[in-house]
């Protein structure tokens, strides 16, 4: 990729505990181009959001990075003093959550709150900003933008709502809006309207965006890329449309055969047996061994890196040249 | 032909959300009702899934707590095998509420979590006098351990000490221990990650299969009921909109709404599809829209869906309440 927008290297999120640290998210890496969208997908637990907090610079403590470096346009800013992170969140990376509600000030009005993030960021006159805020509310779908801005939060419906946060999200022109189920707690018949309004605004302003989700399904429709987690690592990470159609990751096929879909009729679906780890008990060697059909003697034993497979990566022993060569697959 | 085995008739249910008497008195406001479930009527026969499907709010736990006798019907019967079911301590209904049991959403709140798992399970059994032999007891809780895929040695533990999909697991046990004949699923898979529910949808069919349930299965994911259902009601705003065998409903949605539904839907196998933009949101229930309540979403719309009420007009194999298809324009 050349010139990614945002770098992870070897990414390590620990929290410490009287038994030693326990490690959430272990060694991750990814690039992300500018407009990009990267879906990350995985099942609770797996680390997605503890990755996007990081990135965003707002990993509640006692978490930490314990290692690892994030890069965002060449520059690192996951060691900058507190201040200088501060004007990067929120100005060049900013959020979306999955409760449009913790966003939102409930004692001000969607007006005051839009004018007061645009106006913390960028050098604009206070009706410039009111110019710019009505324009936002317009562009996510909000009718009426001009006389509903002086409304409150609680004035608005959730898939509203939603609309203004991603309105807030966008005020300061930030180059890179990270998702984190952004429609998990909407209705069906809203979800798509969000999402579709999330991807729009976004590539309209050329803003990357990393989407949060377990919907694989939103993933298909919206993301260019996808990175799946396991286990607090990345198991695949490549395009989309590769991925859904020949997954190789044997948790990404497990996962894939897993979700039932509108398209056709499966008497059975795809069954992963057992269930993640807990983070206090994670297997040596590959973390999905234990409930892997394909594993062999080395998953047992190491941790696969992520190896390069034509347009994507993948964390798995059985796409490694040395294991290849050597025959050891039946 | 088979038989049904529940007849729902007209069902309605009516709540008082009014503020307090004093409130409403120095307010100068009306009593205010609202009709969360409005004249429903459905059968499910003997062996067959029947599935709900609605956004939130629009009245399937509601339903589902009716035709267990939970909530007592303003309006309507639910009739369980042709006779009455009632919410009193009858000799008649202990009898029949041998016959059917419930398994909720969440798995957490659902599980008395100070008790032993063994005792969780085998409380229907207890409580409804099926079995008294404290032996026997302790191998049917064995026997249903296993059945759902846990082992004899997890009886006695504690719920805490499970993953969600394993507390689902126990929440089925703990619903089949009675033997009974009809389960109503509320969302049994909502709260679990898709991998974890893939377990479980497919055990609940294994078991429909081996001990020849019927299941009342609630959900708002349209690609789970697809998986689950033989036919499926469409619920908007508390009424029935549209029933149909499941094939049928999915390959030839008659009802707006369902079309709706079924293109709003992320979907696996349609990465880069367009939606169609659904306009609006679900409207207040307590001050539902006049004549079809769905008509100001509606892009069939005209005077008189209004104005009038749609009545059911028969389909294929069921039926959708819509003028459009009535007047043959849909
Ligand atoms: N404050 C904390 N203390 C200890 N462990 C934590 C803490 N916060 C998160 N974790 C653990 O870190 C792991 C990753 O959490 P994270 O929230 O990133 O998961 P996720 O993939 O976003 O899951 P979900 O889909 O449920 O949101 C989990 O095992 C979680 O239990
Ligand atoms: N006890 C109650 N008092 C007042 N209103 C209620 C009560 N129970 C439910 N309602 C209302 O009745 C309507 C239907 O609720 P219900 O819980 O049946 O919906 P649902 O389809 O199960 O939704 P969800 O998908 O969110 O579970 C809603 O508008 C709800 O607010
Ligand atoms: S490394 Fe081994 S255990 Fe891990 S996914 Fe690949 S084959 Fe399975
Ligand atoms: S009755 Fe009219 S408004 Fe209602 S769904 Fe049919 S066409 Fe649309
Ligand atoms: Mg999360
Ligand atoms: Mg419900």
């Amino acid at each position: 990729m050349t010139n990614p927008l945002l770098s992870v290297k070897d990414l390590v999120i620990e929290f410490p505990t009287r038994f030693g640290p326990l490690t959430a998210v272990d060694t991750i890496n990814f690039d992300l181009a500018p407009g990009e969208i990267l879906g990350v997908v995985g099942e609770s637990g797996a680390g997605k959001s503890l990755t996007g907090s990081a990135i965003m610079g707002l990993l509640d403590p006692p978490g930490r990075i314990a290692s690892g470096e994030i890069w965002l346009k060449g520059e690192r800013i996951d060691n900058l003093p507190n201040e200088a992170q501060r004007a990067i969140r929120g100005r060049r990376i900013s959020m979306v959550f999955q409760d449009p509600l913790t966003s939102l000030n409930p004692l001000y009005t969607i007006a005051e709150q839009l004018i007061e993030t645009i106006r913390t960021h960028l050098k604009v006159s206070e009706s410039e900003a009111r110019k710019r805020a009505i324009g936002l509310l317009d562009d996510v779908g909000i009718p009426a933008a001009e006389r509903r801005i002086d409304d409150y939060p609680h004035q608005f419906s959730g898939g509203m709502r939603q609309r203004v946060v991603i309105a807030l999200a966008l005020a300061a022109e930030p180059e890179l809006v990270i998702a984190d189920e952004p429609t998990t707690a909407l209705d069906v018949s809203v979800q798509a309207q969000i999402i579709d309004v999330l991807k729009e605004q976004c590539s309209e302003r050329g803003a990357s965006v990393i989407l949060i989700t377990h919907d694989m399904g939103v993933i298909a429709e919206t993301a260019n890329r996808v990175a799946v987690m396991y286990s607090g690592r990345i198991a695949e990470i490549g395009p989309v449309k590769d991925i859904i159609q020949n997954a190789m990751h044997p948790y990404t096929v497990g996962l894939m055969g897993s979700i039932p879909t509108l398209a056709q009729e499966e008497d059975r679906l795809v069954q992963i047996p057992g269930s993640m780890p807990r983070l206090n008990d994670i297997p040596q060697g590959c973390a999905f061994n234990p409930r892997c059909d394909r594993a062999f003697e080395k998953c047992r034993i190491d941790r696969p890196d992520l190896i390069d497979q034509g347009t994507r990566q993948v964390a798995c022993w059985l796409y490694d040249e040395t294991v290849l060569a050597k025959g050891k697959i039946a | 032909m088979t038989q049904p085995l529940i007849k729902v008739a007209n069902l309605t249910r009516i709540f008082d959300v009014s503020k307090p008497w004093l409130n409403r008195i120095i307010e100068r406001e009306q009593k205010q009702y609202l009709r969360a479930v409005d004249d429903v009527s459905f059968e499910i026969n003997k062996g067959e899934t029947l599935a709900l499907v609605g956004e939130s709010g629009s009245g399937k736990s509601t339903i589902a707590k009716m035709l267990v006798g939970l909530l007592s019907p303003s309006k309507g019967a639910v009739l369980f095998d042709d006779q009455p079911m009632r919410m009193d301590t009858s000799d008649e209904m202990q009898e029949l509420r041998k016959r059917f049991q419930m398994i909720f959403q969440s798995p957490y709140a659902s599980l008395n979590p100070r008790w032993k798992v063994m005792d969780i399970i085998a409380e229907p059994m207890t409580v409804l006098g099926i079995e008294e032999d404290q032996n026997q007891i302790a191998k049917r809780v064995d026997e249903l351990l296993v059945l759902v895929g846990l082992s004899a040695a997890d009886g006695a533990k504690f719920p805490h000490e499970f993953s969600g999909g394993q507390r689902q697991r126990i929440a089925i046990a703990r619903a089949l221990s009675a033997n009974p004949e009809f389960i109503v699923c509320d969302e049994p898979t909502s709260a679990l990650d898709v991998s974890v529910q893939a377990q479980i949808l497919n055990l609940m069919r294994d078991l429909q299969d081996e001990l020849g349930l019927t299941y009342l299965f609630i959900s708002h994911d349209l690609s789970v009921v697809r998986h689950m259902a033989n036919r499926i009601g469409v619920l908007y705003l508390g009424a029935l909109v549209e029933v149909a065998e499941s094939k049928a409903l999915f390959k030839d949605p008659r009802h707006p709404y369902t079309r709706m539904l079924l293109d709003a839907v992320p979907d696996l196998e349609m990465a880069g599809r367009e939606h169609k933009e659904i306009e609006g949101e679900i409207p207040n229930p307590i001050n539902p829209p006049s004549g079809c309540t769905f008509h100001p979403r509606c892009p069939f719309a005209n005077e008189r869906c209004k104005n009038e009420v749609p009545k059911p007009v028969q389909t294929q194999t069921g039926f959708a309440a819509c003028h459009g298809v009535e007047e043959g324009r849909i």
